[in-house]
């Protein structure tokens, strides 16, 4: 599979990565070697095969309904590039 | 007694304990050779005043009668994990100015274990990378250089840092972490000892995370013992962390009785490359005769869909990475470049938040997740994963660990690999398949290139059996008898 | 019944979905430890894992998973004992972690059925598609700046029941009803307060039109609709706009809509893009959740009495009539208040006074049945001293009244007003004999036929006895001198 351009907009875009007009076409060729390279894969019949995210064997463990984090909104904020008045601050949103 | 700096943290320990010398003596040895050593770049962040009073903690500590498993030991910790009140950056612009208001569990551990932190090394960008060329900081060079040389060399990555850090002896152990052979191929390149643990036995909780299911944090070290040391600090159960195994945790070097009789070594035949230097495959020879020789059986194995390894990883890896690394939008915490609306804030702070090499990868995984693609690339990877880490399953009914190289070369210089993503990638060929299976593997130095280079030999065992892993390195390690070191060059003009 | 609605060409059948979200009732958050109460200092309820710091975890809340079993148990659903956490990756400045932890192709909750009640006592089944647990979003607040939104965090994390309907619903009444229904049984089950101003609940709105007997048309969603009213409202607006758009030979676009509450209309999201992609993919960070058949059991063990069961008890075994039934089960603090107070007394007796008498005075003061002034066992002390005739029905609407504003006990506003009952018969047969003394034409007329008068004579006695005399007997002795 090759990428073109637009793909890569619609990608970038997705990923809300800026890139200019003039890198689109070199990364366009640059994805598409990587995923052709990728597509050897194609080789494996896979029909029977589960797919596996997780290594391990076991359950998912279960906390307690116990409060014990939380109320220190300083430290929430503090790494804030534009913090205001203990909120998070980001360009006007219009719902 | 040698340089401060030439102890290994086993001699250190007990050279501590009889009271010969200070955890502030040895600490700021140490801190002074990271000071002479910053045109390596290994570190971020030098935290000499820190050490110091870390140091005399420990000093205090100890003369009160309480000491941990790595009391007075100066320890160098990878940007990778959060460290409360210290500026973390996961090698990115993107993470600007971050200051953590807490610390990750694994340095915690260090840290309750007696351990004193002399700074945060330098690494490849978000843990993505083999060479340590894509730090936003600058590569590391690797200490070591080829014989009659100046060329400056890639410490391999993405823990390049840390493995430098160990290598030019100004820290006596870093902590790394490994998601393709992020810990065991620097380890290769600079001589070192690096081990990746068995999926789930590090906590992840605080470290930065690149691709969560293959993370896992390790000791990079210059001995196997030292690794065992470090290593049984650094792991254990987390329940701040889903994928933490809930086992328990061995003493790693008691496991090192240099004994391996009877041990079945498996040797896969399909880490066999086309084009791979033949002193590498020499090496592995010699290696499998060590073992031999040491009374271990040796088994010829298949493990039929190594070769397919590669592609999955940079299908799951990059796939989870696109939706791990979407926090960083400039809202709460490091960089923002402003926009007109949120849109372009998001994009403008990206766009300059990330390297080449993540938003490569942030892309790949973007793509292999979309609508249309998901059953072709992100389900096909997930199958293929299964089928490695069957194939594991299935030898290791009938061996107890498997030997193979590290990487397929030694270190290279920078700029070599740059504009070959893929080239870059078969860095990790050797290593990738552990990862995608989340077993243990260690790298270990076993010998020198015909240009004067470390060259290592890995050893993979099954899952949470680290005493093999490293019952086994440390019979490597013993047969290889590699004390060759790296001139310290960067000491005075060359 | 016809849920039909006529356009200009011909009749149309409206198709609605709904789904909506309900905040678990737990103290902690989904994935944190952070407290969800609500009205707290902005970020004061966020843990570091809510503000997607680098480096941060999950780990569920058991009691997130055990509510969901029971709601999914009281919606009759099949419980998954295997289901998954998805990742739903988006940008959105209320989203820390640029996404958002759900269920996707395997939720926690699969099929089940809903039974709701409509006004003219039909019953409709209302299929459940799936029920899931995510993540509840963080907050923007948009007024505090001219050119910023400000983010909080406290709700970021919280659990949410994502329940999802079929299309099943064919009116803006049956979705009402449905609404009501899913809502009554959450609070049955104590899994989710219910509380729509606040936000614990609020519903996605998915209204279609087709022809009758055609294929789904093309929805709209209409998004995070927050009280029943507006949904309906939402519904109305919706139907027309897309039998107007089709009408008119335009096609009814799928899109994402916001309720505008002072107009009544809908409008399309102006934040909508592109498609949206999700890019779901199993949340690596978490394991499959598995639970087995004893654990779901277990909660089935300790399930409350539900309003259909409740419903068809106060019918069988009190003899309340199915509308009376109906709105006493309608709310589990009405059942609750109303089975206080039916204990040891005449349950239809009780059943009128709690939804006659009291239900109005709680409208009137806009309270709800759990913060009314009159106690379940205050009212049960007015009935009594209607049973035992020391008041009569009459007066002891009065004397609710009181109770209403005072807080009094009824005993107590009897005795002090003294409205205690007349039912000395001489003193009745007294007043009876003043008054047939006083007036002979009304009793000549009574006697040449005209029985209306007798409620003359009656109503002359309880002015005199400023109504204490017990009718019951005023009616009698009336009755049995007036014959002569
Ligand atoms: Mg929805
Ligand atoms: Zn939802």
């Amino acid at each position: 599979m090759s990428v073109d351009k637009a793909t890569v907009a619609r990608i970038a875009h997705l990923a809300r990565i800026g890139v200019r007009e003039e890198e689109l076409e070199p990364l366009a060729a640059e994805l598409s070697g990587i995923l052709q390279w990728i597509e050897q894969l194609n080789e494996v019949d896979t029909d029977h095969v589960p797919p596996m995210a997780s290594v391990h064997d076991q359950a998912l463990r279960w906390r307690g309904d116990v409060v014990n984090d939380g109320g220190k909104p300083e430290d929430i904020v503090a790494n804030a590039p534009d913090g205001q008045k203990g909120f998070f601050a980001v360009p006007k949103v219009i719902e | 007694m040698a340089a401060l700096t030439d102890l290994g943290i086993a001699q250190a320990r007990d050279l501590l304990a009889k009271g010969e010398m200070s955890s502030r003596e040895l600490t700021a040895a140490h801190v002074e050779a990271m000071a002479e050593a910053s045109i390596l770049n290994a570190m971020v962040t030098e935290l000499p005043e820190h050490a110091l009073t870390m140091a005399d903690a420990s000093d205090a500590r100890r003369a009160s009668g309480t000491t941990g498993s790595l009391e007075g030991i100066p320890l160098a910790i990878k940007d990778l994990f959060c460290t409360k009140g210290i500026l973390t950056t996961a090698g990115s612009h993107i993470l600007d100015g971050f200051t953590p208001p807490y610390e990750s569990t694994v340095s915690a551990n260090l840290w309750q274990a007696g351990a004193v932190m002399l700074g945060k090394t330098n690494m490849d960008e978000f843990a993505m990378g083999s060479s340590n060329e894509t730090s936003y900081f600058g590569p590391v060079q690797n200490p070591w250089r080829r014989e009659g040389d100046n060329q400056a060399l890639v410490p391999g990555g993405s823990s390049g840092g840390s493995a430098t850090a160990v290598a030019g002896r100004f820290a006596m152990g870093a902590t790394a972490t490994d998601t393709g052979g992020s810990i065991r191929q620097p380890a290769a390149f600079t001589g070192t000892v690096g081990c990746k643990p068995t999926y789930g036995r590090c906590s992840r909780w605080g470290v930065v995370a690149f691709a969560s299911s293959l993370d896992q944090a390790g000791p990079i070290t210059r001995d196997v013992r030292d690794n065992a040391i470090m290593l049984g600090a650094m792991a254990g159960y987390d329940p701040k962390d889903s994928t933490s195994a809930d086992v328990p945790l061995p003493d790693f070097e008691a496991a090192l009785s240099g004994d391996i009789r009877g041990l079945k070594i498996g040797v896969p035949k399909e880490y066999v490359l086309d084009g791979m230097p033949g002193e590498i495959e020499v090496l592995w020879q010699q290696g499998i005769g060590w073992l031999r020789e040491a009374g271990a059986e040796i088994v010829d194995i298949s493990l039929p869909h190594t070769k397919y390894a590669l592609p999955a990883y940079y299908i799951v890896a990059p796939a989870e990475a696109s939706s791990n690394l979407a926090r960083y939008d400039g809202v709460r915490f490091g960089l923002r470049e402003e926009g007109a609306d949120l849109t372009e804030m998001y994009e403008n702070t990206r766009a300059a938040g990330f390297g080449a090499e993540v938003r490569r990868r942030v892309l790949i995984g973007t793509y292999v997740l979309s609508a249309g693609y998901y059953d072709a690339y992100y389900l096909k990877a997930q199958k293929i994963r299964r089928l490695i880490a069957q194939d594991f399953r299935d030898v290791y009914e009938t061996v107890d660990a498997i030997l193979t190289p590290s990487a397929p070369s030694a270190a290279f210089p920078f700029g070599d690999k740059a504009d070959d993503p893929i080239a870059m990638y078969l860095n990790d060929v050797f290593t990738v398949p552990a990862n995608l299976a989340g077993l243990p593997g260690i790298s270990v130095p076993a010998g020198l290139s015909a240009e004067g280079l470390p060259l290592g030999l890995q050893i993979l065992a099954p899952a949470f059996d680290e005493e093999t892993m490293f019952r086994v390195a440390g019979v490597v390690e013993e047969a290889a008898n590699f004390t060759a070191r790296p001139e310290q060059w960067w000491k005075s003009p060359s | 019944m016809s849920n039909l609605v006529e356009g200009a060409t011909g009749s149309w059948e409206v198709v609605i979905g709904l789904e909506i979200h309900a905040q678990v009732s737990s103290q902690s958050k989904l994935f944190s430890g952070a407290a969800t109460a609500f009205g707290a200092e902005p970020n004061s309820q966020v843990s570091l894992v809510d503000a997607g710091m680098p480096g941060m975890l999950p780990v569920i809340n058991e009691m997130a998973i055990e509510q969901a079993v029971r709601s999914g148990l009281g919606l009759n659903a099949k419980i998954n004992n295997y289901s998954v956490f998805d990742r739903k990756n988006y940008f959105y400045a209320d989203l820390p972690q640029g996404y958002q932890i759900s269920q996707y192709l395997q939720p926690i909750v699969g099929e089940g059925v809903v039974t709701v009640e409509l006004e003219d006592g039909a019953t409709a089944h209302i299929g459940i598609e799936r029920l899931h647990l995510e993540q509840d979003a963080g907050k923007l607040i948009h007024d505090q700046h001219p050119r910023k939104s400000h983010v909080d965090l406290n709700r970021s994390g919280i659990a949410l029941m994502e329940i999802v309907s079929k299309p099943d619903m064919r009116s803006a009444a049956e979705a009402g009803a449905y609404v009501r229904k899913v809502r009554a049984i959450l609070r049955y089950l104590g899994t989710c307060d219910g509380n729509m101003e606040q936000g614990s609940m609020r519903a996605d709105v998915n209204v279609s039109v087709r022809r009758p007997g055609e294929d789904l048309g093309t929805r709209a969603e209409i998004k995070n609709v927050n009280s029943i009213r507006f949904m309906q409202q939402a519904i109305h607006y919706e139907t027309t706009r897309q039998i107007d758009v089709i009408e008119g030979g335009g096609t009814v676009d799928q899109e994402t809509r916001q309720f505008d509450a002072p107009t009544g209309t809908t409008r399309p999201m102006r934040t909508k893009e592109e498609a949206h992609d999700y890019r779901y993919f199993p949340d690596p960070d978490l394991l499959p959740l598995e639970f087995s058949d004893d654990f779901v059991a277990q909660i089935r063990a300790t399930l409350p009495e539900l309003p259909d069961a409740k419903k068809r008890r106060y019918m069988d075994e009190l003899g309340l009539s199915a509308h009376d039934a109906a709105v006493l089960v309608s709310d589990r603090d009405i059942a609750l208040f109303y089975e206080a107070v039916s204990e040891g007394r005449d349950a239809k007796i009780v059943a009128n006074w709690v939804q006659g008498d009291l239900f109005g005075q709680l409208a009137k003061a806009e309270l709800d049945i759990a913060d009314s002034p009159v106690s379940a066992n205050q009212l049960g002390g007015l009935i009594d001293l209607i049973s035992d005739q020391t008041i009569s029905g009459k007066i002891a609407k009065d004397v609710l009244e009181i109770m209403f504003e005072s807080g009094q006990d009824a005993a107590a506003i009897v005795a002090e007003k003294g409205l205690k009952q007349v039912t000395d018969s001489g003193a009745i047969e007294g007043e009876v004999d003043k008054v047939i003394a006083a007036n002979p034409d009304k009793v000549a007329e009574f006697q040449s036929g005209k029985d209306k008068i007798l409620g003359w004579f009656v109503g002359q006695i309880m002015q005199a006895t400023k109504g204490k005399a017990n009718p019951k007997m005023v009616n009698q002795l009336l009755r049995d001198k007036l014959k002569g």
